[in-house]
């Protein structure tokens, strides 16, 4: 039952990975606008390259 | 398109307004104006056009004039609008209110194909800015802005906005320690559940490790996450108020060193999920109080409608100066469309003021040479120039802001139902928790501390202080859905607490411009130029529109002239003699009471007849003059009480109605009611009403498009949602009812805790479980509750 110790420890240490990467997205200000990426995605960018060319 | 060529008229292909056919037309594409056209050449040369593939008409009419940005070379002026500038390049953020569909992101975002000196363009949607990166030796400020006017998307420049940009609040970290809270809540909670189901006899290592996990978990729970209850419990302390934030904090206190104390002893399990959970659950409720509308400002005053610079004559040249420079005896110029931002003596030029923002008063006024004309007015027509005699702040509408309404911290806002109940609350807790304490302590003073301890973590009032944020937070959600957006949650008790509702008339209650006039005689030519001079001569409102509906006629000289105020007019033209106005006037009888205002006309001692005025006002104001039976109604009004007879058959009592009030009177008469002890709810939509909504319990600015400007106010409701009023003052009293009937559930709750506390008998696990199960229970209740009522109420 000791291996309890290590995997415990694995799991903490994998959820405070993604608590961080949670941290770094606000502070980096990726959850400031959750409403403009959604209209730009169904944006075309082929259309206007053909255009170019 | 194929549609609109088999219909007479075609729809502008840039903004979808109506439009003749082949007036204006590029491509064999039909346009409303030379504004809409030349956006789609702009747009076409540079090979944009799909701009109108992803939206049919995305664009806004364009039939206003062009703009002057010359303001925007001034240095001082430029540095205080730009976020960043060095050598190469300048980052600068516009607000743009035209943004509203994908095709706007589209184009936005596309800037720099236009002109190549934009290197970055980013659109942040629902706060309708725009983030700009450009080189500025390429490309100045002022370019950048023209381009975007000519594109259609004219940034909105105002002082306001620089200076909020200066006081910008630092960013909130509440998200960070909801992260922080519930990543920890988590483990914890996975690292109890051994406890709970029970451990063996050679599994009693890890219940020390599993203990210890748990504190280090709680340390950043209670220290970080928490620590915004116990400051504010410090503050309340200090500022000997008792609010619901001493208890949690209490709670939150007690809970953490109980369980530090039980697992260092080894005595017990402690309760360190349950004290997660709580932090959790709490900043979660105040997330969801904290809801924004981006695109929304209930701070704007005056200085977000004046414009940011003002052109002056210094000498022979002009200059541009920022209106804080503006001072007495400068020679100020004011174009077509300009807006005169200080009080000012007019100089040159023919002054055709309208004053619609400022008093109400929808037609424009004609001045002449070495009147005074008050900061507000937008002038149209040719350029004017003015002198001008009092600074900015210190004008006839801006004096207002200088009023104790706005400059003292004044505090008529109502204690919150939560507010007041708390107190009680913490004073019947503390006398148990002590009374419990005292009684076990001679036979068994372990056992007392134990039921002490418990007594508070058990009666922490978490559901209690969860039950108003969540109900308002639902209750928030089904106004603005109704088109009716509040400042903040606090709005709703307000509005449930209302007992005199105050309207303002021009722009409230009336629509727009929908003045309707239609004449009742046949007019010869001649007549009809008789009345055109006759009325040209008068400043009467109703004089003006009459002359407007006659359009342009060869003005005759009069011989005498003389106007009988609420009466008419009586004048000479060569051998006629004129008598225009009211039907006692004119022909000696009582007017019919109908919903219109007639003017009548006699030429001569001959009656042809009457132009009468359908007034136009929102509909529903029926719904909402029908509250009289449970509000008390005033109506307020800038104008002269020459509607009033059209009003009567809605309001049936003249004394409720108060006309030609300035903006101070307005003010004054808000106070007044007040000082009655009178709940007042005051809506208005223009400058002119900006003291009476701030002074007000509830002041709501009504306006046709939310992303206009609109003044200090507690609420902006929608023109489209006016007839809803009743429904949203029946849906807000509900909505307090709903909170008094989740705080009856929350105390249930505590006193279920409550009789196990007092034996000084709480297992960790009885913690666990209610604490949440009540935080869910009032969380569906005031969820399900409140849309229940939205429904009864149609409002969903």
């Amino acid at each position: 039952m000791n291996i309890l110790y290590l995997l415990i420890g694995c799991s903490i240490v994998l959820a405070l990975a993604f608590l961080t990467a949670f941290i770094w997205a606000q502070k980096s200000g990726q959850h400031d606008d959750l409403h403009t990426p959604a209209i730009r995605m169904l944006l075309d960018e082929e259309l206007e390259e053909e255009e170019e060319r | 398109m194929a549609q609109s060529t088999t219909l007479d008229k075609t729809t502008c292909y840039h903004c979808g307004d109506d439009c003749v056919a082949g007036c204006y037309s590029s491509a064999e594409k039909d346009f409303c104006c030379s504004g809409c056209k030349g956006v789609y050449e702009v747009l076409s040369r540079n090979s944009l056009c799909s701009y109108y593939n992803y939206n049919d008409h995305p664009g806004t009419s364009r039939q206003t004039i062009n703009k002057r940005f010359d303001y925007l070379s001034e240095p001082t002026i430029v540095s205080e609008l730009i976020d960043y500038t060095d050598s190469e390049k300048t980052i600068v953020t516009f607000y743009i209110p035209q943004i509203h569909c994908s095709s706007c992101l589209w184009l936005l975002e596309k800037l720099n194909q236009i002109n190549p000196a934009i290197h970055y363009c980013r659109v942040d949607f629902l706060k309708k800015q725009l983030n700009i990166r450009f080189d500025h030796q390429q490309l100045s400020l002022q370019g950048l802005v023209e381009l975007l006017d000519r594109i259609g998307y004219e940034p909105l420049i105002s002082l306001q906005d620089i200076i909020k940009k200066q006081n910008a609040e630092p960013k909130d970290n509440l998200v960070l320690k909801i992260a922080v809270a519930g990543f920890c809540f988590g483990n914890v909670m996975l690292l109890s559940f051994p406890e709970y189901f029970g451990m063996g006899a050679t599994e009693q290592s890890f219940r020390h490790f599993f203990g210890w996990l748990n504190i280090l978990f709680s340390l950043p729970v209670v220290f970080y996450s928490g620590n915004g209850y116990f400051i504010s419990a410090w503050q309340n302390l200090r500022n000997r108020v008792l609010h619901i934030d001493f208890p949690l904090a209490l709670g939150i206190a007690v809970l953490f060193i109980r369980t530090v104390a039980e697992i260092i002893t080894r005595s017990g399990a402690g309760f360190a999920d349950t004290l997660c959970g709580l932090v959790f659950f709490l900043l979660v409720g105040k997330l969801v109080q904290q809801k924004t509308y981006h695109h929304l400002s209930f701070e704007r005053d005056y200085r977000s409608f004046f414009p940011v610079a003002v052109t002056i004559i210094d000498g022979q040249s002009e200059r541009i100066v920022p209106l804080s420079a503006l001072n007495t005896g400068h020679r100020m110029v004011i174009r077509h469309q300009e807006i005169i931002p200080a009080d000012a003596i007019l100089l040159k030029g023919e002054a055709l003021i309208d004053f619609s923002f400022v008093t109400g008063e929808a037609i424009p006024v004609n001045k002449t040479l070495g009147e005074i004309i008050y900061a507000g007015g937008r002038q149209m027509g040719q350029a004017i120039e003015l002198e001008v005699v009092k600074p900015v702040s210190q004008s006839y509408l801006t004096q207002l802001w200088n009023n104790e309404a706005f400059t003292g911290k004044q505090d008529n806002r109502l204690q919150t139902f939560s507010e007041r109940v708390s107190k009680y609350f913490i004073v019947i807790l503390l006398v148990i928790a002590f009374a419990a304490l005292l009684y076990w302590l001679p036979a068994d003073p372990k056992r007392g501390l134990a039921a002490f301890t418990a007594m508070l973590i058990i009666a922490c009032p978490c559901a209690l202080a969860l039950s108003t944020p969540f109900t308002m937070a639902a209750a928030l959600s089904i106004f603005d859905r109704n088109g009716f957006y509040l400042k903040n949650t606090a709005v709703v008790e307000q509005m449930a607490d209302i007992d005199t509702i105050v309207l303002d008339k021009t722009g409230t209650i009336t629509d727009g411009d929908k003045n309707n006039l239609t004449l009742n005689a046949v007019l010869t030519r001649e007549q009809e130029q008789l009345v055109y001079s006759t009325c040209m001569n008068s400043g009467h409102p109703l004089s003006r529109l009459i002359c407007s509906y006659l359009g342009s006629q060869n003005r005759l000289e009069l011989t005498h002239y003389i106007e009988t105020p609420g009466g008419g007019i009586s004048a000479g033209i060569g051998q006629y003699h004129m008598r225009i106005g009211s039907g006692k006037f004119v022909i000696g009888s009582r007017e019919d009471p109908a919903h219109t205002t007639q003017v009548h006309l006699m030429v001569d001692e001959k009656y042809l007849g009457y132009f009468s005025f359908l007034q136009h006002y929102r509909e529903g104001l029926e719904q909402i003059v029908g509250l009289k039976t449970e509000y008390r109604l005033h109506l307020l009004s800038g104008d002269g009480d020459y509607e009033k007879n059209a009003l009567l058959s809605y309001f049936q009592d003249a004394t409720q109605m108060h006309f030609n009030r300035s903006p101070q009177q307005k003010l004054d008469f808000v106070r007044a009611l007040q000082l009655k002890g009178n709940k007042v709810m005051m809506m208005g939509d223009g400058l002119n009403d900006s003291g009476a909504l701030k002074q007000s319990d509830l002041g709501i600015a009504v306006t046709d498009n939310v992303n206009n400007f609109s003044p200090a106010c507690d609420a902006i409701l929608d023109g489209s949602s006016f007839a809803k009023l009743p429904a949203f003052l029946r849906f807000s009293k509900a909505t307090v009812r709903i909170i008094h009937c989740s705080f009856m559930i929350s105390l249930v709750y505590n006193l279920l805790g409550l009789s196990y506390a007092v034996t000084g008998k709480l297992s960790p696990l009885m913690a666990a479980v209610l604490m949440p199960v009540s935080t869910v229970t009032i969380i569906l209740f005031t969820s399900l509750a409140t849309r229940l009522a939205a429904k009864r109420r149609k409002l969903l």
